[in-house]
């Protein structure tokens, strides 16, 4: 999820809140070291970051480092954006500083505390592996200074380390919580089990905005184990019907045999076919400004024969994380239980208080490890947990699992947009794009939400989300000139893994290959060319691509192609090659090479992890299956099999990914990868099959 | 004519056929014989018969019989693949709670079986009617054979009996009953199994 | 509602269930064995793979009233089970998981695979893994894990 305001991760500004560090770690008596995290764990790794982070600065003995996620509280915001959230790639770059001061600082007690008891000076002690060496061989564990360290004042001022004393950071540590993930111990959000609990599901409108006009729930209160059956709001001013059983099965059967009349008049039936009309006519004309640098009339001047002129499209596309959406509540009158697979527990915890009429800080709100985000669990208007609060408002005193089905899932919306473009390029003398007139035409899902986001992104009319990958772009040109149309359509949308980058970053570097397949350029030289010098996070990788790939990128054989793709995302910069043939009508990614220049890699595997895993996230958007359309109102697909994910022989066979050495602070890893992909693979077809895809995903090659 | 009636009974299904069978050969023109014919290849390329007589390297599914989905494959035997096998999906009966139709040794008929072409399309019916009665193809099955095999297989007998999808509303069966099926493919042998050109 | 011996991970139990209820949603919600996953129930994505009698199932297509006798092995019983121990440390060893939350029908694959098929090929692997879905994209270290497990089981 990409919610980034333009702050630099180092500017720690000293009026932010101070962090007690014994809110984040906890010292047991048996060794064990239990850290807090303040995100959510979904898959990116953050709760072996992070505690690896402390546990550097702590000189912890790794062997007994345990993470946990933290509940909603306040002391676990994020230290920038004050908002307790897991998106946008800002969880290592952001909680970097100040999980390093948490452990230095945590270390400084232990090491008074050891000092006081010898008599010794801290200067005389040394720390390793969770013991505190002083003066003349003794020694103490920090279990056992526990006690006596968090009696201590926090220190204000603490040394960190310097890179080259990390023996951590930097290094490849597996994940902490691995084995639980494979011995299904680990509990998800939708593993919750409590005494009493029931499961609801809830029928949503078929059309968003639909109300309920006439319910007939005979047969449906008639299957065994069937609680109640109700009324409930849904997002957006919509009406639902919740069927609340002993389990999953139960409430299913009774929710497929409910009879509901919908009141479907009065809100917009989006219509695919009909929108792709409407964005092409938009499309061609110029919108809302979002960039406008050098001469707009430039291109105009240049000869028809010099330009290239292109349209894209790119359908609605849910994000469909493994495990469903979820929230489990109870609800007491005075107080309120919450666990929740969150990505935005601050808004989340807020939202279920507002449902039901309490304080924020009368819902107890634990974080629960989920299967898998990509941007669904943190919609900006919290409507999961909004739902489910009144479900267990009616139901108080129960614990309540709302559990969406994958069907739920499909149809339910907060997709990321689609999108059409509309470019015209001028060309020079050089084969360099001289003039670029850009139009950009889709949802916006900023717009219209108010404080805190609106005013941090919108700018002149435009979401820059919308527009990220394009307006942003390193490259040179001289004159440019960026627009869009931001339509107000009946789908609700939200980001998706690298947000406007998936759309933007396609046309953008589909179009450069064609520029330099045009001007008989090497893809790779002529990105390097075309660059701003100041590119420094896009050269970086390029240049690494260049030497990783100088082996086999000229000799692949005959029936294969290679396509190269570039990004730059949060200060993070990406380039990937691939080498592509065609089997059974579908592209084959026999290899695809990606660097990158995230600054310091905290953890090289999980980085690697992170980067073959976006690569394939990315892949979502070229599979045949992989878009949402409407028809009349209505969601077309309904499962996976009519919205298809990338299986495992749509993947690269092979991967390798190789990180940029560098000393600079981290910047973001999650959603880097994900933008490149399509791009490389359609490059490379294009030099197969001599065609240009531009609308999205990809049919029969 | 007899009538089948096929019950299903716990995992089983128990096949109850009324009296009659004459099989001498000769007892039906080649005009009737060729019209049984036609009425037999109405049955065998319906969506529940030809989905898994493919030419190519996975079954179909649905009455559009697109390529079954989720990569299921063929394999080497026609039961899919190791760990991923016709039986993780396909029990021996039609599991209507959850919209997967069943029946004892789901699998796909061989290659030499296949009444399509490599673009899914369905072969012409004097094609399939030599592909059926090709002994070198059919599991050597003569008239008799194959009129048994319609008889009594239980993945033909599941096309007749095909269960409910997912939304709960039955799947759409071959244009003949069974004992219609079976009547007309005993008509079609005793006329000498004729095939129409081309 | 109906009563159904069943034979878990080698210990026998019995539920009183209705006799549609899949074995995925008996396993998780009757017998609180929630280590089988729920992806999306129509056997498009391997989450909820078990064996049933030795054969990988998708549990969320079994109506609980067609397992009979065949015995059910699940995710929480492969630590004992000399080839799902090895997939399992390899899993481990290679880091191979992220949410994590479709491995446990990985694993249930994979050792299924590895028991019919001792040394597998790259095309038997990506055949035999190719229906189980990986949001998180972790198919490169899956298929890297197989055969590295391949090696240490040979």
């Amino acid at each position: 999820m990409s919610l980034y305001i333009d702050v630099p991760a180092r500017a720690q500004s000293p009026a932010s809140p101070t962090y007690p560090p014994e809110a984040f770690i906890h010292l047991r008596p048996d060794g064990t070291i239990v850290i807090q995290v303040n995100r959510l764990e979904f898959g990116q790794g953050v709760q072996t970051a992070l505690p690896m982070i402390l546990a550097e600065e702590l000189d912890a003995d790794w062997s007994q480092v345990v993470g946990e996620l933290a509940p909603a509280a306040d002391v676990y915001k994020d230290p920038i954006y004050q908002l307790q959230m897991t998106g946008g790639s800002i969880s290592v770059p952001h909680s970097f500083q100040q999980y390093r001061e948490l452990g230095a600082k945590m270390r400084a007690m232990l090491v008074a505390a050891a000092a006081e008891q010898w008599r010794a000076t801290p200067a005389q002690c040394r720390t390793e592996n969770s013991v505190v060496y002083g003066p003349a061989n003794v020694s103490a564990r920090y279990a056992d200074l526990a006690n006596d360290a968090a009696r201590r004042s926090v220190p204000g001022e603490v040394r960190l380390k310097t890179p080259s004393e990390f023996r951590l950071i930097g290094t490849p540590v597996r994940r902490l919580d691995s084995r639980a993930k494979c011995d299904g111990s680990l509990k998800f959000g939708i593993d919750v089990d409590l005494p009493g609990l029931k499961v609801a599901l809830v029928a949503r409108p078929p059309v968003y905005g639909g109300r309920v006009k006439r319910l007939n729930d005979r047969e449906a209160r008639a299957v065994a184990g069937v609680r109640d059956v109700f009324e409930v709001p849904v997002m957006r001013g919509a009406t639902g019907i919740a069927v609340v059983a002993d389990t999953f099965w139960m409430a299913k059967q009774a929710r497929d045999r409910l009879s509901i009349e919908w009141d479907l008049s009065g809100v917009e039936h989006p219509d695919t076919s009909q929108m792709l009309t409407r964005y092409r006519e938009l499309s061609r004309t110029t919108g809302n400004v979002a960039v406008n640098r050098g001469d707009a009339t430039a291109l105009d001047r240049i000869p028809a024969a010099n330009r290239i002129v292109a349209d894209f499209s790119f359908p609605y596309l849910a994000h469909t994380p493994m495990e469903p959406l979820n929230t489990t509540i109870r609800f007491d009158g005075d107080h309120a239980e919450a666990w929740v697979p969150s990505q935005f527990q601050t808004m989340d915890q807020i939202a279920i208080a507002e449902v039901l009429g309490l304080e924020p800080h009368q819902v107890t709100f634990h974080t629960e490890y989920a299967g898998g985000g990509f941007g669904r669990r943190t919609p900006l208007d919290s409507h999961v947990q909004r739902e489910a609060a009144a479900i267990a408002k009616r139901m108080r005193g129960t614990p309540v699992k709302v559990v969406w089905t994958r069907e739920d899932d499909v149809q339910g919306g907060y997709y990321r947009p689609m999108f059409v473009h509309h470019v015209e390029v001028g060309i020079d003398a050089r084969g360099m794009p001289m003039a670029w007139r850009h139009v950009v035409v889709g949802q916006s899902h900023i717009i219209g939400t108010g404080p805190p986001w609106e005013g941090a992104l919108v700018k002149n009319g435009v979401d820059e989300l919308v527009v990220e990958g394009t307006a942003d772009s390193r490259y040179a040109i001289p004159n440019f000139h960026v627009s869009a149309h931001q339509p107000t359509i009946n789908v609700p949308v939200a980001q998706w893994r690298s947000v406007g980058m998936t759309h933007n970053a396609f046309v953008m570097e589909t179009l450069i290959d064609e520029l330099a397949v045009r001007a008989g350029i090497d893809p790779i030289a002529y990105r390097l060319a075309l660059l701003r010098p100041d590119a420094r996070k896009l050269r970086n990788p390029l240049t690494l691509l260049d030497e990783k790939t100088k082996r086999w990128r000229f000799s692949v054989p005959r029936d294969h192609a290679v396509g190269i793709a570039c990004n730059e995302y949060h200060e993070t910069g990406v380039a990937c090659a691939v080498e592509v043939s065609i089997e059974n009508a579908r592209p084959r990614i026999r290899r695809a090479t990606v660097t990158a220049d995230v600054g310091m890699a905290i953890n090289p595997l999980t980085l690697e992890a992170q980067f073959q895993g976006g690569i394939v996230y990315g892949l979502s958007q070229l599979v045949e299956g992989g878009a949402i359309t409407f028809s009349d109102g209505r969601v077309d697909q309904r499962n996976f099999d009519g919205h298809t994910p990338p299986y495992m022989q749509d993947a690269p066979v092979e991967m390798d990914v190789h990180i940029v050495p560098s000393t600079e602070p981290p910047t973001a890893c999650g959603e880097c990868p994900v933008p490149v992909i399509s791009p490389a693979v359609v490059n490379a077809l294009f030099r197969l099959t001599g065609k240009r895809y531009r609308a999205l995903p990809l049919t029969r090659l | 004519m007899s009538g089948c009636q096929c019950l299903l009974i716990g995992g089983c299904a128990t096949i109850v056929v009324a009296a009659g069978g004459r099989m001498t050969a000769g007892q039906a023109s080649r005009a009737e014989g060729l019209a049984a014919w036609q009425q037999v290849y109405s049955v065998l390329t319906h969506p529940r018969c030809i989905n898994c007589h493919t030419a190519t390297a996975y079954p179909q599914q649905g009455d559009d019989r697109h390529p079954h989905r989720f990569n299921v494959v063929r394999g080497e035997t026609g039961m899919g693949v190791p760990a991923f096998t016709c039986a993780a999906c396909h029990q021996r009966v039609n599991a209507d709670s959850t919209g997967v139709p069943g029946a004892p040794g789901w699998h796909l008929a061989p290659l030499s079986m296949q009444w399509q072409d490599m673009r899914d399309q369905i072969m012409s019916s004097g094609a399939v009617c030599r592909a059926v009665t090709d002994r070198s193809k059919n599991d050597n099955l003569d008239g008799a054979g194959l009129l048994k095999h319609h008889e009594e297989e239980p993945l033909v007998l599941w096309a007749f009996q095909p269960g409910r999808g997912l939304d709960r509303s039955p799947r759409s069966v071959p244009p003949l009953t069974h004992g219609e099926f079976v009547a007309a493919t005993r008509t079609w042998v005793e006329a000498g199994l004729p095939c129409p050109a081309p | 509602m109906a009563n159904y011996a069943l034979t878990v991970n080698g210990r026998q139990t019995e539920v009183n269930v209705d006799p549609g209820t899949p074995l995925l949603w008996v396993l998780r919600e009757h017998l609180k064995m929630t280590g089988t996953k729920y992806g999306c129930g129509i056997g498009a994505c391997g989450a909820c793979t078990v064996h049933l009698g030795g054969v990988a199932t998708r549990s969320c297509l079994l109506p609980v009233s067609l397992v009979g006798s065949r015995p059910i092995a699940t995710i929480e019983t492969m630590a004992s089970d000399p080839v799902g121990r090895v997939v399992q440390d390899v899993w481990v060893a290679a880091d191979v998981v992220q949410c994590g939350y479709c491995q446990s029908g990985q694993i249930m694959t994979a050792v299924a695979l590895l028991k019919t098929v001792p040394k597998p090929t790259d095309a038997q692997i990506e055949q035999g893994m190719g229906g189980n879905i990986c949001r998180c994209g972790t198919y490169v270290r899956i298929r890297q894990a197989i055969a590295r497990a391949a090696q240490q089981l040979g």
